[in-house]
């Protein structure tokens, strides 16, 4: 086995005393190429070079650092260190009652904010048994696919800005600031808006929304179409992205990757469409799948997504049901204010919430979403207390950082900022 | 709107035959609330995992997500969950190893099942980095978002969870700051 | 009447009558025509045109032209992002060359929530930065720990490396972080923020001033820090009228 020696801060003293288990060096996992080619690792034609990329670095998105060992440029082994940006956020949500968790599980994937929202309160949802009307299933699926939207724009902004293309940057942050007033308008913030609630939404969307939404729908498609422009047949962005990063379509299954990077290799799977949850089952829409999976196909891939995200806002905002945006159950979500100055037991019912919160019964969920770079899932532990015994995130881009190396394991360095890019990690989520 | 898992008595069948082949393997079968998992015996987690895995019928090949709970003060006092997929019928199934804690600073084990499922490498370091549960036979355990020389099991139950307290201008006296 | 003497502001800075801009109006009007005699020739350059000692020069030119050194950690950067978008364009300020390498940044704008793994990390690049240079702590998680006071978070970046400017927000928004650059591109040009108890002569409304007569001990606690502070050149350190 080649070895790969780790550069600690603190020396390489295990975490857990070092007696009670082996002591296990770094090693390599799998076989290395260069034990395939039978070249002795000790002679100069094989020499390896370990650096180290990040955790500061202009082109990793967010603080994730990188052992890479390279023979000339060529990629051998790759080695993923994470933990920088990591909050204990699964840690504070066991001492916070359940509502106060929503703003904590939002900061994980710090861009798709919504879509920890939902897994969680779906969740909830789940444990207490709570339907939620069906106003309130429209606005968060309208909120949702907004924020695949701006997921993926932020995605193409800073992918495109690692391979060079400056534009696109400032095109894509463009248009996201327009999702973001949509955001501002129904919720009072742009980022992390805390505005879906265990039961429904948290507000009704005010006067002007649904206009601007609309606006915004019969827009996007020719700013979409500018993007393409730009790169869809860029002969710098093809040659860069062509055929490079293929993983083939069992090995990502094997290592558990969902979302676009499967899609991208030929393998339709899609929970909004496999396990519809929310409204997407009365939505017309298609999912995109690609062919060969390399870094091309993924970026065709999340450009369809964005499109068919467009097409459900437009059928969601227009299919809106009227209604109560959030459930009735008065022991769990908030009487509306006007009631407390007349019914005692709505002033109850208030004060029970704000204080001490809502009790679950004891019972374990595990509630799995479509998120925008793929599987979410929440598993809420509940111990019959206002607060739950533990809240995990299954996060997508933690199990998708598996397959970087290897799409990344026998190409050039440069392909691997190329990887790392049309691989969509957020640190966030990665580290919790 | 939920997860689609077998039904209570699809769940018996199930922890039946599996208790043919796997015998004591599966202590309990858990249904609610549209939830079914099965409590196996931590000792033969491997062999139930590959019996859902290969059986005609079963085939449960995707492993959504490997985590940990800390049941204290209930006994057993950890369960590993295995939150398996089976794509083509779009069904759930959720395995949970109810491990006890050896207790006088041992570290609990179990194997480690990154052979069978790849996608297990970084999810149990995870849970290795924050219970200190220890998968035999993983290649690579170490720890994965704490610093790497930290002492403790931060999501244990028994862990504090650490911070400062808050600073009102009323009690500024009381509290000593950093530089005292 | 007690004013606290706030630090003297330049010509331009200076509040005006509406007489005296009147007159600086025909003035400028006499410039233009070439009507200006000898000393109001001289008095208008000198009023109009910045003050040129070396320093101020200097500052100004900082102020102006800094790299910021990216530093997103978490969900602020993304907004961090954001303003060098064209809405909340940051390239008005001439900061919008975001210099991932230390060595060529000015100052390092602190984003996003700092964990106990990323600290030491933080303060090596901060080390590597070369003088003058500034701290903007974007956010509340970097300010004071925000929402996250846990075993992971250090509550507050200004644990282990000197701030000069925090903006409050989680996120904050992108005019917020513009007006913190901007508060910061004053402090450079010689001319912090006072602080709202300076502007206001409000100077010995603190609780602790209000509550002497509870909180006994309190009173040299604040004179201590009021040494410490006033030793290291806080110009805010002289204590209010009533000192």
């Amino acid at each position: 086995m080649v070895r790969v020696t780790e550069p600690t801060l603190h020396g390489t003293a295990p975490a857990h005393g070092g007696d009670r288990i082996a002591h296990t060096e770094a090693t390599v996992i799998g076989t290395s190429p260069i034990e395939k080619s039978g070249l002795d690792p000790g002679s100069i034609d094989s020499e390896l070079l370990t650096i180290n990329m990040g955790p500061h670095h202009p082109a990793t998105h967010g603080v994730l650092r990188l052992l890479v060992s390279l023979e000339g440029e060529v990629v051998r082994d790759l080695k993923p260190i994470m933990g920088y940006v990591h909050t204990g956020i699964e840690k504070s949500c066991e001492d916070k009652n359940y509502w106060k968790v929503i703003p904590f599980v939002e900061r994980m994937d710090y861009i798709s904010y919504y879509f920890q929202m939902q897994a969680y309160c779906g969740a909830v949802e789940q444990l207490l048994e709570l339907e939620i009307p069906e106003r309130a299933k429209y606005l968060r699926v309208i909120h949702l696919e907004l924020n695949r939207i701006h997921s993926h724009l932020v995605w193409l902004g800073t992918s495109a800005l690692d391979l060079g293309a400056m534009s696109m940057f400032f095109y894509c942050f463009r248009e996201r600031d327009r999702i973001l007033d949509m955001f501002e308008m129904s919720s009072g913030q742009r980022m992390h808006t805390r505005y879906f609630q265990v039961g429904g939404v948290f507000e009704d969307i005010p006067v002007g929304f649904a206009e601007k939404v609309r606006a915004f729908c019969d827009e996007m498609p020719s700013r979409i179409d500018q993007y393409e422009a730009l790169l869809t047949r860029n002969e710098i962005f093809l040659q860069r992205t062509k055929g490079i990063g293929i993983v083939p379509r069992e090995r990502l299954l094997d290592l558990g990757v969902t979302g676009p990077l499967l899609r991208a290799a030929g393998e339709p799977w899609d929970l909004r469409k496999a396990d519809p949850y929310l409204s997407y089952a009365d939505h017309d829409f298609s999912i995109p799948v690609g062919t060969v999976g390399d870094g091309w196909d993924r970026y065709r891939v999340r450009i369809q997504e964005m499109r068919e995200s467009v097409k459900i806002v437009r059928q969601a905002i227009d299919g809106l049901p009227e209604g109560p945006w959030i459930a009735d159950d008065r022991k769990v979500v908030l009487p509306p204010r006007h009631e407390l100055s007349t019914s005692m037991e709505s002033l109850i019912h208030h004060f029970k919430l704000v204080t001490e919160g809502f009790r679950v019964a004891p019972g374990e969920v595990y509630h799995p979403i479509e998120g925008p770079r793929g599987e979410l899932g929440c598993f809420v532990v509940a111990d019959g207390s206002a607060k739950p015994a533990r809240v995990h995130f299954r996060d997508s881009s933690f199990v998708n950082l598996q397959c970087l190396r290897d799409m990344c394991l026998d190409e050039y360095v440069a392909d691997m900022i190329q990887n790392l890019a049309m691989l969509d990690p957020i640190l966030g989520g990665i580290d919790r | 709107m939920a997860a689609r898992m077998p039904d209570a008595p699809g769940l018996e069948l199930i922890a039946g035959e599996l208790n043919e082949a796997h015998p004591g393997s599966v202590l309990e079968t858990y249904h609610d609330r549209g939830q079914a998992c099965l409590i196996v015996d931590p000792d033969q987690v491997l062999g139930v995992l590959g019996w859902l895995r290969e059986t005609p019928g079963q085939e449960y090949r995707f492993l959504a997500s490997l985590h940990a709970a800390d049941y204290l003060p209930a006994e057993p006092r950890f369960g590993v969950h295995y939150e398996l997929l089976n794509m083509a019928r779009v069904e759930r199934l959720r395995v949970r190893a109810a491990l006890a804690d050896p207790g006088d600073d041992a570290l609990p084990e179990i194997d480690s099942c990154a052979e069978m499922f790849p996608t297990a490498d970084f999810q149990e370091r995870e849970v290795y980095d924050f219970f200190g549960i220890v998968f035999r036979g993983h290649p690579d355990l170490r720890r994965i978002l704490m610093p790497e020389e930290y002492v403790g099991w931060p999501q244990r139950r028994d862990f504090p969870i650490g911070g400062e307290p808050v600073i009102f201008t009323n009690t500024e006296n009381q509290v000593p700051r950093w530089y005292e | 009447m007690r004013r606290e003497k706030i630090r003297a502001l330049s010509p331009l800075e200076q509040p005006r009558s509406p007489e005296e801009l009147r007159v600086r109006q025909l003035r400028a009007r006499d410039m233009l025509r070439g009507d200006l005699s000898e000393e109001d020739l001289e008095k208008f350059v000198e009023e109009a045109v910045m003050p040129t000692r070396l320093e101020k020069v200097l500052n100004w030119g900082r102020a102006n032209a800094m790299f910021p050194a990216t530093f997103g950690l978490a969900c602020c950067a993304i907004e961090m992002m954001s303003i060098v978008s064209p809405r909340y364009d940051i390239a008005r300020f001439g900061a919008e060359a975001m210099r991932a390498s230390p060595r060529q940044a000015d100052f390092l704008m602190l984003s996003g929530r700092v964990s106990i793994k990323m600290a030491p990390v933080v303060r090596r690049l901060y080390d590597q930065m070369l003088e003058p240079k500034w701290v903007i702590s974007m956010g509340a998680c970097s300010s004071s720990g925000g929402m996250f006071s846990n075993y992971a978070v250090v509550q507050g970046a200004d644990k282990f490396m000197p701030v000069d400017i925090h903006v409050p927000g989680c996120p904050p928004r992108p005019e917020a972080l513009l007006y913190g650059f901007n508060k910061l591109q004053r402090k450079i040009m010689g001319n912090p923020d006072p602080g709202w108890r300076t502007r206001y002569n409000a100077r010995g409304t603190e609780e602790w001033a209000r509550d002497v007569a509870i909180t006994s001990g309190g009173i040299a606690e604040y004179e201590r820090a009021r040494e410490i502070a006033r030793a290291a050149g806080d110009p805010d350190a002289n204590g209010g009228p009533n000192a």
